[in-house]
């Protein structure tokens, strides 16, 4: 309360009472103002000699202390405030588009020149020099994840609903839920190393399988899923599952034809990115599983080729001449990219598909 | 099938906190049983633990007797999961399962314990429990539809259809009304006045008109202070709590005169 001043609030107010209409710039403005900024900034430019680097920051620059400049004389200050923030937010969001569009170009120009029949028929068993394919290393890197996708999830699913439903907030609980946050921040390294290691003692040295990699990846996949799963269960209101008590439903059966029901679009949806986040690892399925040429179906028997790392030896060791293992290394990228795409589609469509329907 | 509930010395604690104290009760059959009074007074913690409930809130727990049938319920050979299967509840809010469709919501019960039924049977329990919640003839063309999709009161009579395809032999109804409008409260309590000529219903409500208007015995509850557990003050046939309530303390919670 100012009484200083000796005026009631309702005069104080009536002082600051604004007119609700206001001058407002046209729609166009920010594009005429875009255009005029690159105008700017290429006459500026041009005549040192440049790059198109330098003429987007240059325009960006000059857009905002132009949008800026116009919209306060126009407009006032919090108009001028909303257009210089809204124009911010748009050049992040191209900045962080850059590497994200870099990456698919490249990949695509790159990794074309071999996307064809012989690469999704043919493995490298014989092949020198020109040729050859990856199926070996598709259906390798198809087993490895599966298998591990099989380990992760029930162990994954079962550590949430007992975290959710059963642990509460005893001991064992938050220890569970410390080290699965710490095992969410495991380097993948770690885990391949780990699970060679453990193969060391429980076969012998220089072991190499598919089910290494398999393990190796679902020691980096579990604490995913658990954390994904938890919360989605967590989603799930409490009504349904007094609900389901009330009808006199145990509590194994609320759980599973209830709870994990309920949640089923949100759990689906997680452990699919799960998959996609791990079916991209490197380092572990090097260490575990290595590579081969040719197509092994059985992950307890073996080497086998896995993507990534069936990408990563033909690009540093192409062979001679050079150029037919680094266009092979291209599109074997190419394929894993498309394969996280689809992965990630796959998961959309779950959460769709399973997702409650409400509506008549 | 309605049976005869009855309360001796029940304490009911939330950990170590009494909520409720020592209340003596019983709760007639084939009669509606109207809990009243202030909030946060134990009426709904006393429902929930008359079909064990309470005990799902992690840390609470009952002392005292609540026998139905001979049979105290709060034995320790007594499976809370059978007696919710005699003992079946509507809540506040209506909380259909999201994922079912009305003819699923209604066979939930069934289905979800993994009770075999032939479809014609299980058809002819589907329209006998929605008949009973006077929503067939609302739901009959759309009964693959999501039961989320009806009207807040349809959602509160289907979720009656559900508790009534148990068979249970009690009906517990924490507050069924409070969410809808005059028509559905309308609707719910015409069910009521009917499903008592089958049933034990219990039913906690802030309306006292509802209590007046659908029971015919009514329990007061109150609690004598801040932090204080809630009591069992009075308990008489609606008309003699309604009229001439034998404590001061129901008097004036009644007229309004409350505090």
């Amino acid at each position: 309360m100012t009484t200083t001043t000796g005026k009631s609030p309702r005069e104080v107010l009536a002082a600051v009472d604004q007119p609700l209409s206001k001058a407002a710039l046209p729609g166009w403005t920010p594009w005429a103002l875009l255009a005029a900024s690159v105008l700017v900034a290429v006459a500026v430019l041009l005549p040192g000699g440049t790059s198109i680097a330098a003429v987007a920051v240059l325009t960006a620059i000059v857009h905002l202390v132009l949008t800026g400049a116009v919209s306060r004389a126009k407009e006032g200050p919090r108009k001028a405030k909303d257009r210089v923030v809204t124009a911010l937010v748009t050049i992040a969001f191209l900045l962080a588009m850059v590497p994200l569009v870099s990456v698919v170009w490249t990949v695509v120009s790159n990794g074309a020149a071999r996307f064809d029949a012989t690469f999704f028929t043919w493995s490298m068993q014989g092949v020198l020099g020109e040729g050859g394919g990856g199926l070996h290393a598709i259906w390798g890197t198809i087993l490895v994840t599966l298998i591990a996708t099989l380990i992760s999830v029930p162990v994954g699913l079962l550590t949430a609903v007992y975290l959710v439903e059963y642990g509460g907030k005893s001991t064992l609980a938050r220890a569970i839920t410390f080290l699965v946050d710490v095992m969410t921040g495991i380097p993948s390294i770690v885990a391949g190393l780990f699970v060679a290691a453990l193969f060391v003692i429980l076969v012998g040295p220089g072991t190499k399988l598919g089910i290494m990699g398999s393990i190796a990846l679902s020691v980096l996949m579990i604490p995913v899923v658990v954390r994904s799963t938890e919360e989605m269960l967590k989603l799930v209101p409490n009504d349904l599952r007094e609900a389901a008590y009330a009808l006199g439903v145990p509590k194994w059966r609320t759980i599973i034809k209830v709870v994990l029901r309920t949640s089923i679009s949100g759990i689906a949806t997680g452990i699919t990115l799960a998959v996609a986040r791990v079916a991209g690892e490197t380092a572990p399925l090097l260490v575990t599983v290595g590579t081969t040429v040719a197509t092994n179906f059985n992950p307890f028997e073996g080497r086998m080729a896995t993507l990534p790392v069936y990408a990563y030896y033909s690009y540093t060791q192409p062979g001679v001449p050079p150029q037919p293992g680094i266009d092979r290394a291209w599109t074997a990228a190419l394929v894993l990219i498309i394969l996280v795409m689809a992965l990630n589609l796959a998961a959309r469509m779950i959460s769709r598909f399973f997702s409650p329907k409400a509506g008549r | 099938m309605a049976k005869l509930i009855d309360v001796s010395d029940l304490n009911i604690y939330y950990g170590d906190f009494l909520a409720v104290d020592s209340v003596n009760m019983t709760i007639e059959p084939r009669a509606v049983t109207a809990l009243i009074g202030p909030s946060g007074c134990g009426k709904s913690t006393f429902l929930r633990s008359l079909n064990r409930m309470h005990e799902v809130i992690p840390g609470a727990r009952v002392e005292g007797k609540v026998v139905m049938d001979g049979q105290d319920l709060y034995d320790k050979d007594v499976d809370p999961v059978a007696v919710r299967q005699h003992i079946g509840m509507v809540f506040q809010r209506p909380n259909p399962f999201p994922t079912m469709s009305i003819y699923e919501n209604v066979a939930a019960g069934v289905r979800l314990n993994a009770k075999r039924m032939k479809k014609s049977d299980m058809d002819e329990l589907v329209e006998s429990s929605l008949r009973g919640a006077n929503l067939w003839n609302e739901v009959k063309d759309r009964l693959d539809k999501p039961g989320m999709g009806l009207s807040g009161g349809q959602q509160q009579r289907l979720c009656i259809a559900r508790a009534i395809a148990i068979r249970p032999s009690v009906l517990l109804m924490d507050e069924p009304c409070s969410a809808l409008d005059p028509i559905s409260t309308l609707a719910v309590e015409d069910l009521i006045g009917e499903l008592k000529n089958e049933y034990t219903i219990v039913i906690v409500t802030h309306n006292m008109q509802q209590a007046a208007r659908v029971s015919d015995q009514t329990g007061f509850f109150n609690l004598s202070g801040v932090g204080k557990p809630g009591q069992l003050v009075e308990m008489d046939s609606t008309s003699t709590i309604f009229s001439n309530p034998s404590q001061k303390a129901t008097e004036d919670y009644i007229s309004g005169r409350f505090g």
